[in-house]
């Protein structure tokens, strides 16, 4: 039986939850079991238990079944870090691996283990419920939510709702394919909304209130679209009625005759935005408005089940910081790439890397959560937030206490100084785990973190992201990636193909293929020439990203495809 | 074939009908949707049921609603989720208040999500064990989002009752 954890009387940054939440837990767990047992004893086939087993987040993979538990709109406490701390240690192989959608997955799971570590993960208010399946999945959130200079609404509430509403929803747990919703509160698009299922941007009605801009029919996979724009004044009380809409047309409509013609974005390209805005708009109109009617005393009794930080930072955090930064510059680097602006005078968000140069993107060890959740609980309200860049954020750090946390998470080495720079790569498990995969993705991330490890190196180059995918269903964010590496199959060999000038946020886009794919030990080289001609061709402060929008693929081109 | 309503065995009262088999005169009948004009021809009061495919859009039935006691939607495989929003068009815009009965290859474990969506009765996939859809029927306490079988809400959220 799991420990008993006392728990806090409300976590910072998400939604706590009460006994009536706890008991739901509970059944799901037993339900659970209860499948397993009849998979076990045969009276489920592999067949049947898929979806359910798909249902809890229980994949098998090419070695072993991978279990991917939920980390709602990315938002943990220490508490549920040691926990997955404690998992790690002691059913898997000492680590896990933070995930694109914001989650935590664990690699080497037993069938006969997970109804216990469900049980666990649930005396920490924590669930693999939807993790994977045809069903609406994690949503996920701006990692700085709740925190940014920039936000104009802290979407997490909302995020915490659709959580709710979309948890075992009866209608749309067997959709056509998988569903994913991102939602935002800043106008600058830190959670790729545009290449969601459905992107929500939060932000405030003429009203005081809160309304949304909702995009529609993005994705990547083999059909990356960037998602359209369907509305820009959804009212919050019409936010879930409107959602109703928009999933049950998916589910009338979208196609399930071939899987990869099956995401909503192909339905809203075959009706168009206007027809497939009609079809929404129609069932609208006639559902009973008043049953998924979100009035704001539900919104506001949810939000009152969300913890808050105190923040009272002394009058000179920030000369503190200063000082503190003039007399140390490695210091000073990693302040530069891996902090964020804060909304509270004396407070900053601290990013946590986890991409050493030469490691695995998005890996932690349990040592270094464990780490991880002690700093929370000292430096960050004990709370910590998972990014879809597959790095770690302590959102509310006190500026004159960031010294003494970028000591601590030295000792631990979580203090590369590399956010948003070339060695931030996201990349997917690749062939080393996925049974879908045609190529090794962590191997030519690791080559690249390594060849590009120096800070210096780093900071010169700038403002680059590299993404890296090991098969078309791109899970590694190839199509939005500055510089996209796709790993394809060439009769048994694992070649990679380049794409540049996709781009996740505000300005989305999709990367184009630059040319022949290239082979594994040549691809490294390729992209160092690529980022050779950067150099040479940026004007000012541009990006690599600007500097390939306004000159275009051929340069690059022939720095790539150059022989040496 | 075994009907359950409520996660109890209940005798099934119903003829099923294919495209070709003759209609009787009377006695409740279930005809596919393409004879569901012939149906309506048998005499006033004779009870009438219409199964339709995954792909029939609800609003065709909205004439003849009123006079049919059953509508079958069907799950050709358990992942082809379109039934469930059949059954909640039926309920919620058309007030159909007649049976609804799920038909095809559903799940146990979609029971639950079958009847909150506003299926009454489930045909039973052969070799199915009565047991472990009854279990399925108690195995939750709670939801997260209300539904068309109107359950009580629970404290401060969108949760119901079960």
């Amino acid at each position: 039986m799991p420990d008993t954890i006392p728990a806090p009387a409300l976590p910072v940054g998400h939604y706590g939850y009460d006994q009536v939440d706890r008991a739901f837990l509970a059944d799901r767990v037993e339900q659970f079991r209860d499948q397993v047992a009849r998979r076990i004893a045969g009276t489920l086939s592999e067949d049947e238990f898929k979806p359910l087993r798909l249902m809890n987040g229980l994949y098998l993979q090419l070695h072993a079944y991978m279990l991917r538990i939920a980390v709602p709109y990315g938002v943990l406490d220490s508490r549920q870090m040691r926990e997955l701390a404690h998992i790690a240690r002691t059913y898997d192989r000492d680590y896990g691996h933070f995930t694109t959608r914001q989650n935590l997955q664990f690699n080497w799971i037993r069938l006969e283990d997970t109804p216990d570590i469900l049980a666990r993960l649930a005396a920490v208010d924590m669930h693999a419920i939807q993790t994977s399946g045809n069903c609406i999945r994690n949503v996920t959130c701006d990692q700085f939510a709740g925190a940014a200079q920039d936000e104009l609404v802290d979407p997490r509430v909302h995020a915490e709702i659709l959580r709710q509403w979309s948890t075992l929803h009866p209608e749309f747990t067997f959709l056509p394919r998988k569903f994913k919703i991102a939602i935002s509160g800043s106008p600058n698009d830190r959670v790729a909304a545009r290449f969601h299922d459905i992107g929500l941007v939060a932000k405030p009605a003429p009203d005081g209130g809160t309304q949304f801009d909702v995009f529609v029919g993005g994705g990547m996979g083999r059909t990356p679209i960037v998602g359209v724009h369907l509305r820009d004044d959804l009212p919050e009380e019409d936010l879930l009625a409107y959602l109703e809409a928009m999933v049950r047309v998916y589910n009338e409509y979208g196609r399930r005759d071939n899987i990869y013609k099956a995401r909503i974005k192909i339905l809203v390209q075959a009706l168009g935005t206007e027809g497939y805005r009609q079809k929404v708009d129609a069932e609208f109109a006639s559902m009973n408005r008043a049953r998924y009617r979100l009035p704001p005393e539900t919104v506001a009794a949810i939000r009152a089940r969300f913890g808050t930080p105190d923040l009272n930072a002394p009058d000179d955090a920030a000369a503190r910081l200063d000082r503190a930064r003039r007399a140390d510059p490695a210091f000073d680097r990693w302040v530069r790439t891996n902090t964020h602006p804060h909304r509270a005078p004396g407070y900053i968000s601290a990013v946590i890397s986890l991409k050493p140069a030469g490691g695995i993107p998005g890996d932690a060890t349990s040592a270094q959560m464990d780490t991880v959740a002690d700093l929370a609980d000292r430096y960050a309200f004990g709370e910590i937030r998972v990014t879809h860049m597959q790095n770690l954020v302590l959102g509310h750090v006190r500026q004159d206490e960031l010294h003494a946390l970028w000591q601590a998470l030295r000792a631990a080495d979580l203090a590369s100084a590399n956010i948003g720079l070339i060695g931030d790569i996201i990349a997917c498990p690749g062939l080393d785990y996925c049974a879908l995969a045609n190529a090794r993705s962590i191997p030519i991330a690791q080559k690249l973190g390594a060849r590009f490890a120096s800070p210096e190196l780093q900071e010169t180059i700038g403002p680059i992201e590299i993404k890296i995918s090991g098969c078309i269903n791109a899970c590694g964010h190839h199509h939005a990636g500055h510089i996209g590496i796709l790993g394809v199959d060439k009769k048994g060999e694992e070649f990679f193909q380049l794409t540049l000038g996709g781009s996740p946020g505000s300005d989305a886009s999709v990367g184009q293929i630059l040319g022949p794919a290239l082979p594994e030990d040549a691809t490294v080289d390729a992209i160092a020439r690529l980022v050779d001609a950067y150099l040479v061709h940026r004007t000012g402060g541009e990006r690599f990203l600007d500097t390939y929008r306004r000159l275009g693929a051929a340069l690059f081109k022939d720095a790539v495809y150059a022989t040496a | 074939m075994p009907l359950l309503e409520d996660g109890q065995l209940v005798p099934d009262t119903w003829t099923t009908l294919d495209a070709d088999s003759p209609l009787p005169a009377t006695g409740p009948v279930i005809v596919p949707l393409s004879r569901l004009e012939e149906g309506l021809a048998r005499a006033p009061g004779e009870k009438l049921g219409v199964a339709l495919a995954p792909d029939t859009e609800i609003d065709t039935l909205r004439t003849a609603l009123p006079r049919l006691s059953l509508v079958a939607v069907t799950f050709p495989i358990f992942r082809d989720g379109r039934a469930f929003s059949q059954a909640r068009a039926l309920r919620e815009h058309l007030h159909f208040t007649g049976e609804i009965r799920a038909t095809g290859k559903p799940l146990p474990d979609q029971y639950e999500f079958l009847l909150r969506c506003g299926v009454s009765t489930v045909a039973l996939p052969a070799g199915s064990d009565p047991e472990i859809w009854a279990r399925a029927h108690t195995r939750f306490r709670i939801a997260y989002q209300p539904s068309v079988r109107g359950e009580r809400a629970e404290g401060f959220t969108m949760r119901r009752v079960l």
